[in-house]
């Protein structure tokens, strides 16, 4: 078997564990997996950009928040999407995203490194300074209350159900995401990632490919607002803010950038300590802190790079010690 | 809405943005010396406010108040530059997480040690009363925040252009290798650039303290206006810090009072724009 097929049945050995285990627990546990999968989604659209296409975005939290609040504000002023016509909400929420990114792209796509990183903050700051002035419109400040979750045929107001629901979206995302990233236009994303210039000059409109990974990581960002939305029951600014998009950043770092599952664990991580430890302990922010930044010094691959690094260690070793043997036999 | 209010709505603004300068100079500074996304200033501006008010608690004196929360700030600067970031070197993106790992980390700190109420700096007395100019109410105290803003410009402005030192700034932010080409230590502008960015944003947390007031939260609120200003000024440049400032505290000030609803978007709408079609900022340097 190659490598890459082992790390694919890790991958679903380790998610049908998840889809078993979970519902087994307490229902804090399950609420907090179901944050965790549904922000999941945000995270691995962002790896799209950071890790395949070497985009480091920090307004990603703008297209949650576009599907977070077209879920709310349909709920609760007309009434949709609590049926069956929720599938629309969510076909809708992933097209307005997308169609979000498709206009921030034209302007953010340009620009590379550092200005790349500035653009997409001012333009995560515009979609926020929207939701939190445009009162009569986002609520303001207090956001939307969801009052109820949808109800067709199953009730996801029943944690379980609302839990599997989100996870096989969740699943379907990977399973998407992961396809794109293997194709042969997620191919040249790499090669862009890698050296611009030379696919410029082989002939790719590397633009277009850039700004195409934009739009899609955008859709993905508004699939993972519709679930969030109706996840936490609520959707406020706090939801579009800075932060949202940096813990997003950090997450698939913390994980591993450019390998999708590494952002589903930094999330699942960042998830527990936020939730799980604050219960236990008061200075779980320090903890929190202090592995971002553990993370960014001795890290830099992520925690999916540990057995690479490990690899290269022993592999190193290796060598020595065959430098070492050798050594009598030239001297 | 009379002339009586775009005074006042112009002064208002204009006394917000010369506390914005203090913010978006120091961050401008860093920017274009070290090409650093400084996510923690927004943390130095608000540790800034909260040492200030622990000086004030102890010792009664606010005039003490503001060197030592500045200069406080500074070395915590100056520590983070030398111990962390310089060692990571160039790479834009694990600079911006290390800087906002650490204004995580200055969050919870600053909630541990300052709880997580509400507070405000009270000035001197005498700075608290308003004069009437032409049937205006200007409190003093905005007059004096104008003030400060002009004399540490003027001394960065004089520093920058007239001295050695300010030579080797310049140098540095046009073009770092050509400048270690000419024997000049860039490293250690780096540190004293990074000091000096800490300490006008601490300024800014003491000054600005006053009338924003100080509480948990205010770090990141602080941080994308410092930006704003940092990017429609154009980075690595005074000037621009300083007609960013400007342009940001009145268009902040306005757009509030006029549409409410779209006031925060009418202020990063053109900051991205701007990126888009200058990205180096209306007055940057190439």
């Amino acid at each position: 078997m190659k490598s890459q097929h082992i790390k694919v049945l890790i991958v679903v050995v380790a998610l049908a564990a998840i889809a078993i285990i979970i519902p087994n627990t307490n229902s804090f546990v399950i609420l907090l997996a179901t944050r965790a999968l549904a922000f999941s989604i945000l995270v691995m659209s962002l790896d799209i950009l950071l890790g395949y296409t070497g985009l480091p975005s920090l307004g990603q939290a703008a297209y949650l928040g576009v599907g977070a609040y077209l879920t709310a504000i349909l709920a609760t002023r007309y009434q949709f999407g609590l049926g069956y016509d929720f599938w629309l909400v969510v076909v809708l929420g992933i097209l307005f995203a997308a169609a979000l990114a498709a206009i921030f792209g034209l302007l953010a796509i340009r620009a590379t490194g550092v200005y790349f990183l500035m653009i997409t903050l001012a333009l995560g700051q515009c979609a926020w300074g929207l939701a939190y002035r445009w009162n009569s419109l986002t609520g303001g400040d207090n956001g939307i209350n969801l009052r109820a979750r949808p109800k067709f045929g199953i009730d996801l107001a029943n944690e379980v159900t609302f839990f599997y629901l989100v996870f096989f979206l969740f699943a379907v995302s990977l399973l998407l995401m992961y396809t794109l990233v293997r194709s042969p236009f997620g191919r040249s994303l790499a090669g862009i990632r890698e050296r611009e210039l030379r696919m410029k000059i082989l002939g790719y409109n590397t633009w277009l490919h850039k700004y195409i990974a934009f739009i899609i990581a955008g859709g993905f960002g508004g699939l993972a607002g519709v679930l969030w939305a109706h996840t936490a029951g609520i959707v406020s600014p706090e939801n579009v803010v800075l932060t949202t998009s940096v813990d997003a950043l950090l997450m698939a770092v913390l994980g591993g950038a450019g390998t999708l599952v590494g952002g589903v664990i930094g999330a699942f991580i960042v998830f527990g300590l936020r939730e799980y430890l604050s219960t236990l302990v008061p200075w779980w922010q320090y903890a929190l802190g202090a592995v971002y930044v553990l993370t960014i010094l001795y890290l830099p691959t992520g925690l999916m790079g540990i057995p690479e690094r490990l690899r290269q260690r022993r592999a190193a070793t290796a060598n020595r010690e065959d430098v070492k043997k050798m050594a009598p036999v030239t001297s | 809405m009379n002339t009586q209010f775009w005074l006042t709505q112009a002064f208002n603004g204009i006394s917000y943005g010369a506390l914005l300068f203090l913010v978006g100079s120091g961050l401008s500074l860093i920017f274009g010396v070290m090409r650093i996304v400084n996510l923690s200033h927004g943390s130095y501006f608000l540790l800034g406010g909260y040492v200030a008010l622990s000086v004030i608690w102890t010792t009664g004196s606010w005039l003490l108040a503001i060197p030592v929360a500045a200069l406080t700030i500074a070395a915590v600067g100056v520590a983070m530059e030398r111990v962390f970031l310089r060692p990571l070197g160039f790479d834009p993106l694990r600079q911006v997480l290390l800087t906002v790992g650490f204004a995580f980390l200055f969050q919870q700190a600053a909630l541990d040690i300052w709880t997580g109420n509400n507070f405000d700096i009270n000035p001197p007395d005498a700075l608290t009363k308003s004069i009437v100019v032409g049937g205006l109410y200007l409190p003093l105290y905005r007059i004096f925040m104008i003030g400060t803003a002009l004399a540490i410009g003027l001394v960065l402005w004089l520093v920058m252009e007239k001295t050695r030192m300010g030579a080797a700034v310049r140098a540095t932010v046009d073009d770092a290798q050509m400048a270690r080409g000419v024997g000049i230590d860039t490293s250690r502008i780096s540190m004293l650039i990074f000091a000096l960015g800490a300490f006008l944003a601490a300024l800014g947390g003491v000054i600005g303290g006053a009338f924003l007031g100080i509480y948990p939260g205010l770090d990141f609120e602080m941080l994308p206006i410092a930006f704003a200003v940092v990017i429609i000024g154009g980075m690595g440049s005074l000037g621009g810090a300083a007609i960013g400032a400007l342009v940001v505290g009145l268009a902040d000030n306005f757009g509030k009072a006029l549409f409410p609803e779209v006031s925060y978007f009418t202020l990063y709408a053109p900051m991205a724009l701007i990126l888009a079609v200058k990205p180096t900022g209306l007055f940057g340097r190439e």
